[in-house]
């Protein structure tokens, strides 16, 4: 009895934790500022996009979805070629070489590389890679190369270790196997490791916010932190830019939930 | 094979690493050359830093908290969701929804609920009758870090919630049936079979919320930026603030290799304590 009443309870409350501030930033996306304020949780008095309109015509918004798209999409695809190669590499290592690599990208893990900001902006600065969205796509797969090679390499690890031997015999090479055997059987690894990527690669500031100055280089992170100071308290506009930055995640979530938990989820577990 | 990966790992990881040591050494603002000081900046974090002081504070006292009652609701949520049935998959998709937004979303979702004035938080408290719980809980020092706090477990519960649950329907069946055939009540059950079966699962959900917890500089930067007078700032936003605002990279060297430091003693603790209760 006391279980079932707290458990309702409880799920209750978390379930309105969350409801409660999505329909305040849907809802306030379409509605003037004085209504966000005086009636933050009534449905707009009418549902209009003149507030993505605007935003959309005041700043670069749409420059820096581009941004974000282009920086992202680099990031992951670069970062799952270079890590699966190296996780293949050293799930068929068994050598010294394959455990001081493998501790090389465990010291990654335990000591994320957002500690080096300092040293990395120096270097940024000297290589002049500030300013630039290569310069961001090149850190991105830093940062994500030691999460996505654990994740990649218990993987596979896990595949029959009679799969290479056949194809060894008859004399393929490493790449050749990497190619033709372990890419097509890993696709649902590849699958869960990018969508973790991508949604800590989508959602990232702080090197960003290190390396970026110019305006038309911003990506919507960055954009979204500025419009904090433009628009002031102007909250109307402010979701707006929320709806804007997050849209792509949601419908991605929406449509294919199972694997987005189950990569977020491989993403922690594995690390 | 390995080699790409490895080689701009080491280069853009290992090598800056190295970098910020020898930074650590000297004082240097950009515009003039690097002056070798030796272990003064050292020193002076150590000795004569206040700052230092309390963002260490702030950081392992976020960090606690955050681990504790983000691994509690994560725990309690698992349980009550445990099952497969349709309104527990729905609710979990819910719960885990706000983990795919960005940092910086949530920042402004959640300055808007805590507005001292229009926010939802402050008009529930009023509503209730509950004037006093109606805080600028952003805007006062004695609650901003735990504001912070809220908002970090509200951010990622979901997520290590989805972690336990397939934790927990590891756990065999048979020991909850031969629990309840011995008459075991649901807290009994609980301390017998569920917690000790989960403690695996435990360590994992800890270790990535430490290391979450030490990374929230997105989230602490788009709320308070560390303010009011420090009372919410961590060292990442620290060693930023450092750089940008004081532009004392030697410093800011220093203060990030006391960071990897702290960073690398609680995980150590942490592993040592859990463990010993697996152990046991």
């Amino acid at each position: 009895m006391i279980y079932k009443v707290s458990r309702i309870v409880s799920l209750v409350i978390f379930s309105v934790l969350i409801i409660i501030p999505s329909l305040i930033v849907v809802f306030g996306s379409t509605k003037t500022d004085s209504e966000v304020y005086n009636k933050p949780l009534a449905l707009p008095e009418k549902w209009s996009l003149d507030n993505f309109r605007f935003l959309f015509e005041v700043s670069n918004v749409g420059r820096s979805f581009l941004n974000s798209l282009i920086v992202t999409g680099f990031s992951v695809t670069i970062t799952l070629i270079l890590a699966s190669m190296c996780a293949f590499a050293i799930s068929r290592m068994i050598t010294v070489t394959g455990r001081v690599l493998f501790s090389l990208f465990a010291v990654g893990l335990a000591i994320p590389g957002q500690v080096n900001l300092v040293p990395i902006f120096i270097l940024f600065n000297d290589l002049q890679l500030t300013n630039k969205l290569s310069g961001l796509v090149l850190i991105n797969i830093v940062t994500t190369l030691p999460i996505s090679v654990f994740i990649l390499t218990a993987f596979f690890k896990e595949l029959p270790k009679e799969m290479y031997e056949v194809s060894e015999v008859d004399g393929a090479t490493p790449l050749r196997i990497y190619r033709s055997i372990a890419l097509p059987l890993s696709r649902p690894a590849m699958g869960a490791t990018a969508i973790f990527l991508f949604v800590i690669t989508w959602n990232e500031l702080l090197f960003p916010l290190l390396l970026i100055t110019d305006n038309d280089k911003r990506t919507l992170p960055l954009s979204l932190l500025s419009f904090r100071g433009e628009f002031f308290s102007n909250y109307s506009m402010i979701f707006t830019a929320v709806m804007v930055a997050s849209i792509p995640m949601v419908v991605m979530y929406l449509l294919m939930q199972r694997s987005f938990i189950a990569g977020l989820t491989a993403g922690a577990v594995k690390g | 094979m390995g080699l790409p990966a490895a080689i701009i790992f080491a280069g853009f990881y290992f090598v800056p690493f190295i970098a910020n040591l020898r930074y650590s050494l000297t004082r240097w603002d950009r515009i003039t050359e690097p002056e070798f000081v030796g272990f003064r900046n050292f020193i002076n974090l150590l000795t004569n830093d206040d700052l230092f002081y309390k963002v260490l504070g702030n950081n392992l006292r976020f960090t606690f908290l955050v681990v504790l009652f983000q691994t509690l609701f994560s725990l309690i949520f698992a349980i009550f969701l445990v099952k497969n049935s349709r309104t527990n998959i729905a609710l979990r998709t819910l719960f885990f929804f706000p983990t795919i937004l960005s940092s910086v979303s949530v920042g402004m979702i959640w300055l808007f609920m805590y507005d001292p004035n229009f926010g939802a938080i402050n008009l529930f408290f009023t509503r209730l009758g509950l004037e006093g719980f109606a805080l600028n809980w952003l805007g006062s020092e004695s609650s901003a870090l735990y504001a912070i706090t809220f908002t970090q477990v509200w951010f990622h519960t979901g997520q290590m919630m989805v972690i336990y649950i397939a934790g927990l329907q590891q756990i065999p069946q048979e020991l909850y049936e031969a629990a309840e055939m011995d008459g075991a009540s649901r807290w009994q059950q609980f301390r017998n079979v569920t917690w000790p079966m989960s403690i695996p699962t435990t360590i994992v959900v800890m270790a990535y919320t430490t290391i979450q917890s030490f990374r929230a500089f997105d989230l602490i930067f788009a709320m308070t930026q560390g303010g009011p007078n420090n009372s919410s700032n961590i060292f990442a936003v620290l060693i930023y603030q450092t750089v940008f605002s004081e532009l004392r990279i030697g410093y800011a060297a220093t203060q990030s290799i006391f960071f990897i430091i702290v960073l690398v003693f609680v995980t150590i603790l942490q592993r040592k304590f859990l463990n010993s209760r697996y152990e046991k």
